[in-house]
């Protein structure tokens, strides 16, 4: 093995990650494990998250706002995509802070540093799939069936951790040297939430404005989500397909910044 | 002939440390400052990785050079001590060496798989049980799930935790974590092991087993480099050192020697003019009788104040002033570290000793020595009549080096291991 300067673009050692996997599988072990620990409701706080924002944004924008929900109840219309935002906000979140809460392992061990922002994009699915069942179950509840789309629900999953682990990476980097990035997270979550379909369809904006709206790769994914399983619009290949796009370029780019910038973690973490 | 199995040349390491803050003077200065502060926080923090190649750039007066210019081989099975003082460049070598962070120049060729044991415990979660943390704690440190599996009874023996295998670190105490966390590092297998500073935890017994099983490593064919400042330990592992100073290789050579230079190098430095204290005249404005002067020696009538471990130490104090009463008695207190009294001496109350006017020069005895390893500082005072007529805080310090009076390897030091060592001995009785 040579050490010395690095120059010029860093690729991915895919030789490297798969040698590391055992620890890749125990990081993300942990992040479950550990989420829960000392909690009384313990898992049931995959549930909570998502549903009571559910709830409440039945109140204000289902009851009160009349907000059209493309002809199915409003509760489940919004928790579709709620089960799929909340995977979304909280895995940009852990995995764009990442490299601050690990601050410890990267100063003293060296392991292929994507490991840290792609673990909790993984741990996540956890929580994900609880929240799924429950979405399920509301689905039974209000006898609505999906359709044969849902053959895309797998590809629609990998879209979304691909743009979680984009904009992750990105943002893992930026924080390793600017901590502003810390304090802008939850600020940048939190309007992304209304650039999305989450309380609102996307059937609401004007047509010629659609396909740009797409342009945010959780807008496929949400309605992509919605129309396989709730059968609101019929499948939107074209948005899912800009989506798709944007969520690559997203993940290669957030990948390639990490990988140029990876080299001073430790010196300045 | 065996062959170098790290091949280090030219390298180098430079850090870009934070310049100095100017401060304010008026109000406006200070609002103009900070309306312009996020401008000047991103221009610093950008600058924080850009380094101009050019070393003799002026303008770079915020950078420091951690290693300058390092070059050396180590040839396969040969356990390397790596010594010197703080800030040397020791951890920032181990650092480059375990690939954690990029030299800035040079070239190092590794021809094995390397290990690196920076902090003994790295990434253990409180959350997690002993067995998980075994697991994860492993596999951080680059062993492979299927490893840590055939070691994990050895691991989970040497750590002495088997009752608290299933119980969250957090509940363990400081010496079963330790103990841990130790056990697991101590079971890799790298061809090439890297260690800093890490015996410097547990109690005596485990940092004695942590040696032994060190010592099982050093002897096992492994190359290591052992980072520390405990130089019994670096003396009783190590076949060849390197000493650097100021992120440059002082010293390369076997241990007996470059730690000889080393220790000695450390025993000049603690030892200035100050064996020899003249009295401040300021201090003793007011007083009638007084002390004006103290130097110290040791046995063979040499100034000093670095003394071993069992050693006697000499004062010779001198007096001033005008004494009023007949007689007078001189007395001392010995400091710690930690500012505890060690003991304390006194001609007149212990010893029914008193001088004459006569007397200007004392000579104290004491000794033998047998504090442990710190700094230690001594007050004088005297005795007129019932009356205190003077005393000298902080006279005169003293360092006590080497304190081992039973295990080569092992140092004991004030903050950790008490205050004296009495002599003692063991026997199983029938």
């Amino acid at each position: 093995m040579i050490i010395k300067p690095k120059k010029g673009w860093q690729l991915i050692d895919f030789k490297e990650l798969s040698e590391y996997r055992d620890l890749f599988y125990f990081l993300v072990a942990r992040d479950i494990k550990v989420r829960y620990k000392q909690t009384v409701l313990g898992g049931l706080w995959a549930i909570i998250q998502p549903f009571f924002s559910m709830i409440v944004f039945t109140l204000f924008f289902g009851r009160l706002a009349k907000m059209p929900s493309d002809g199915i109840p409003y509760p489940v219309f919004n928790f579709s995509a709620m089960v799929a935002w909340t995977y979304f906000a909280n895995a940009v979140t852990n995995s764009g802070n990442s490299l601050i809460t690990n601050t410890n392992l990267i100063s003293k061990v060296y392991f292929p540093r994507l490991i840290a922002p792609l673990t909790p994009v993984l741990a996540g699915l956890l929580d994900f799939s609880i929240a799924f069942i429950v979405l399920i179950i509301m689905m039974f509840y209000f006898h609505i069936s999906p359709n044969i789309m849902i053959l895309y629900l797998p590809l629609l999953v990998i879209l979304m951790m691909l743009t979680a682990s984009g904009v992750g990476m990105l943002l893992a980097a930026l924080n390793a040297k600017y901590r502003d990035i810390r304090y802008t997270i939850p600020f940048l979550v939190q309007l992304w939430l209304f650039a999305s379909p989450i309380v609102y369809p996307a059937s609401m904006l004007p047509e010629k404005y659609r396909l740009a709206y797409a342009l945010n790769p959780m807008v496929g994914i949400i309605e992509g989500f919605r129309s396989a399983l709730l059968g609101t619009i019929a499948f939107p290949k074209q948005i899912l397909l800009i989506s798709t796009l944007m969520s690559v370029i997203l993940f290669i780019s957030g990948m390639f910044y990490f990988k140029q910038t990876e080299r001073y973690f430790a010196d300045i973490i | 002939m065996s062959k170098s199995i790290i091949k280090i040349n030219n390298l180098s390491k430079c850090y870009r440390i934070g310049a100095k803050e100017t401060g304010y003077k008026t109000f406006r200065e200070a609002i103009i400052d900070g309306i312009s502060a996020p401008f000047r926080n991103l221009k610093r923090l950008q600058r924080l990785t850009k380094f101009n190649n050019n070393r003799n750039d002026v303008r770079s007066n915020d950078i420091i050079w951690a290693l300058k210019d390092i070059s050396f081989n180590v040839d396969e099975g040969e356990v390397l001590g790596i010594i010197g003082k703080n800030g040397a460049g020791k951890s920032t070598l181990l650092k480059i060496l375990s690939h954690i962070t990029e030299p800035t120049g040079g070239i190092i060729e590794i021809n094995g798989r390397v290990s690196s044991l920076l902090e003994v415990g790295t990434g253990f979660h409180p959350e997690l049980t002993g067995r998980e943390n075994i697991f994860l704690n492993g596999a951080i440190l680059g062993m492979r799930k299927k490893e840590i599996e055939q070691k994990f009874d050895e691991i989970v023996n040497f750590a002495e935790i088997e009752k608290f295998l299933d119980t969250p670190v957090k509940r363990y105490s400081s010496g079963m974590y330790v103990r841990l966390a130790f056990a697991v590092a101590a079971h890799l297998e790298p061809e090439i092991l890297l260690i800093d500073e890490v015996l410097a935890v547990g109690d005596i017994a485990f940092q004695k087993k942590c040696l032994g099983k060190m010592e099982d490593v050093a002897k096992g064919g492994r190359t290591v480099l052992f980072v520390s400042h405990n130089m019994g330990a670096i003396r009783s592992l190590c076949n060849n050192a390197i000493w650097l100073n100021d992120g440059q290789i002082l010293k390369k050579g076997t241990t007996d020697e470059v730690v000889g230079n080393y220790e000695e190098s450390q025993i000049r430095r603690f030892e200035d003019s100050s064996y020899v204290v003249e009295r401040n005249p300021e201090d003793v404005k007011n007083k009638s009788f007084y002390f004006s002067r103290v130097e110290m020696l040791n046995e063979r009538g040499e100034h000093t104040n670095i003394f071993r471990y069992n050693k006697k130490l000499i004062l010779i104090v001198d007096f001033a002033g005008y004494l009023v009463g007949d007689h007078f008695s001189p007395e001392f207190r010995i400091y710690n570290e930690l500012g505890q009294l060690v003991t304390t001496g006194a001609s007149g109350a212990f010893h029914g000793k008193y001088f004459n006017n006569k007397v200007t020069r004392v000579r104290i005895e004491i000794g033998p020595l047998i504090v442990t390893s710190g700094k230690y500082r001594i007050s004088l005072s005297v005795i007129v009549g019932s009356l205190r007529t003077d005393t000298w805080e902080n006279a005169i310090g003293l360092h006590i080096i080497e304190c081992q009076p039973f295990l080569r390897a092992y140092e004991m030091p004030t903050i950790i291991e008490g205050v004296c060592v009495l002599k003692h001995s063991f026997s199983a009785v029938e």
